[in-house]
């Protein structure tokens, strides 16, 4: 194979893998997001008091996040194809990759808001802030760093999980390497995809790293 | 053992003096009346009596402080001024406002007329000191425009004017709480609630931000309310004083009556690291005294008895030579304190002679014990 045809196929499989990353990455931290504040703020004597609700959707978050991805992929084939009208592609590859991301981005929120000290959210309530208010006014502002660490991570696992749906079409980096690197002995192609999937790592990785310290003004010195 | 003297004499004029500079008639600014409150006791495990018949007032434009040890309750009575936490039984009635009785959103109101300072700070370390002063202003809906305006002055107030576009991060502890007190302020509050506010701080920052919250108090007219575990911080700023043990107000009135005469072990307990006796003097003290032996005395000086030379007139009474230990003058609620610690002879005679002398110019004493 030349240089020329590895270098299309990886910039076309580079390209699949940010698609499927990024549209994974921004539904399910969207619909993530709310969760976790839920889960975060429904316990008994919180924000929104609702215990029993909190309790079912924490094992529903558990039940999902104990699923092994691959499993997971093929289970909801029917779900998918409901969505997109097809389980193949990586069109169709997205929705499993979502429903991964929404657990996983739920919990990392949750352990985000739970850190932040309790003595807020009571001057807040002493200043007669209502639940909402404190949720945007001091909940989210307060971990504007941590949720951005979180999303990082998310992106980041995104990315490994995008390996697993070349098993459904879904195309991109992991199954590119699978494919050629592994079952038709292209070792460099293999050592290609690994150095590409290394960098964008590192890039997400300190582009939200950089993001979040600009967010975090907890240890500014003069 | 402890003799008081004081009580037939001075203490009553004292006193009276003191409710007339003292609160403005009316209603007061806020009444627990019968209030109790409960954690727990779900689940068949015993509930924790936190406040156990709680009946005190506060008065409009006083800075009342509530002093008492850490687990005494202090800090579920504060919160139950302004809702945070809700009585078991009883009443807690704010500027005529029963708070147990309002809704949320009444509750939402009266919260914004009573400003709360907190031992460590929780100020939003995201926000600028000027943003987290805005804060309270946002949650009201005022606009942006009259938050504009409001901020910069509260920032002067507290003597932070150049420190608005700084984070909580970049200011020191003092600092910190000057911008938690200008927070308080943001919504013009006829109240302000002082949770341990100078508990985290250095003793000279702890001064400045007494000072600044007496200067408040005098300037807004503002009523202050605060719980402390300090009786340096009573003795500082305040005007009245309520001592909390178990879940009980065991002792409340003027700063001043308190001070000179404790009633109560806990308000004795509190008081003595302020009136702490040197190390040296403490280590050698007996219960009993022996032949030879010297009576060491406090002598207590308030009110009219501060005014007159009684040291020297009790060194001619005693005709015998009386020796000056320790001692000091502060200024309590406004008015000068003196306590000063003596030994003379114990011989009966010379005791007796003093008890006269005592009862005669109305001083307030304690025998603390025997020296050799």
């Amino acid at each position: 194979m030349s240089p020329d045809m590895m270098l299309n196929l990886i910039l076309k499989s580079l390209g699949q893998t940010l698609q499927m990353v990024a549209a994974a990455g921004v539904i399910g931290s969207l619909i993530g997001l709310p969760i976790g504040i839920f889960l975060a703020t429904s316990g008994r004597g919180e924000l929104f008091p609702a215990p029993t609700i909190n309790r079912i959707v924490g094992l529903i978050i558990n039940a999902a996040r104990s699923t092994p991805f691959i499993i997971l992929v093929v289970a909801i084939i029917p779900f998918t194809r409901l969505i997109t009208g097809t389980s193949i592609g990586t069109y169709a590859a997205i929705v499993p990759l979502t429903i991964a991301t929404i657990p996983f981005f739920a919990r990392l929120v949750e352990a985000a808001i739970r850190e932040i000290d309790k003595g807020l959210i009571e001057a807040a309530r002493a200043m007669g802030a209502t639940p909402t208010q404190i949720v945007f006014k001091v909940l989210l502002a307060e971990a504007r760093p941590s949720l951005m660490a979180a999303l990082t991570m998310t992106m980041v696992s995104l990315i490994g999980y995008s390996a697993m749906v070349g098993a459904v079409g879904g195309g991109g980096l992991g199954d590119l390497g699978i494919r050629y690197g592994y079952q038709r002995f292209m070792p460099e192609m293999m050592l290609a995809v690994v150095v590409v999937l290394i960098v964008l790592v590192q890039l997400v990785q300190s582009a939200g790293d950089a993001l979040a310290r600009r967010f975090d003004k907890r240890n500014r010195k003069n | 053992m402890t003799i008081q003297h004081a009580a037939t004499g001075v203490a009553p004029s004292v006193r009276a003096e003191g409710i007339n500079q003292g609160a403005s008639s009316g209603t007061p600014m806020v009444s627990f009346e019968g209030v109790t409150k409960r954690f727990g006791g779900t689940g068949g495990q015993p509930a924790f009596t936190a406040l156990d018949g709680i009946d005190f007032t506060v008065a409009h434009g006083a800075i009342t402080g509530i002093i008492g040890r850490s687990g005494a309750g202090k800090s579920t009575l504060i919160r139950l001024v302004n809702g945070l936490e809700k009585p078991t039984s009883g009443k807690v009635i704010v500027d005529g406002t029963e708070v147990g009785g309002l809704p949320e959103s009444g509750l939402r109101d009266l919260r914004r007329q009573i400003g709360m300072i907190f031992q460590h700070f929780n100020l939003l370390s995201s926000r600028t000191a000027f943003d987290n002063v805005a804060l309270p202003l946002e949650i009201a809906g005022v606009d942006a425009k009259t938050i504009k305006a409001k901020v910069g002055p509260l920032l002067d107030l507290v003597g932070l004017g150049d420190k608005a576009g700084s984070y909580p991060s970049e200011l020191s502890g003092g600092q910190k709480q000057r911008v938690g007190i200008a927070r308080a302020l943001a919504t013009d509050p006829k109240l302000l609630l002082s949770d341990e506010a100078t508990s985290a701080l250095d003793p000279e920052t702890t001064q400045s931000i007494l000072e600044l919250l007496k200067r408040i108090n005098a300037e807004l007219g503002l009523t202050v309310l605060l719980i402390t575990h300090e009786m340096e911080v009573v003795k500082t700023i305040a005007t009245d004083v309520a001592v909390i043990d178990r879940g009980l107000i065991v002792e409340s009135g003027r700063v001043f009556d308190v001070y000179a005469s404790p009633k109560h072990d806990t308000t004795r307990t509190l008081l003595a690291s302020s009136l702490a006796l040197p190390e040296w003097l403490r280590t050698g003290i007996k219960h009993s005294p022996s032949a030879g032996d010297r009576a060491l005395v406090r002598l207590v000086f308030f009110g009219e008895t501060a005014f007159q030379p009684l040291t020297g007139r009790l060194v001619a009474e005693l005709g015998s030579d009386v020796n000056i230990l320790a001692g000091g003058i502060e200024e309590i609620g406004g008015k000068p304190f003196g306590s000063l610690v003596v030994s003379y002879s114990a011989e009966p005679a010379v005791i007796e002679r003093a008890n006269r002398f005592y009862a005669e110019t109305g001083l307030s004493t304690e025998v603390l014990g025997y020296v050799a």
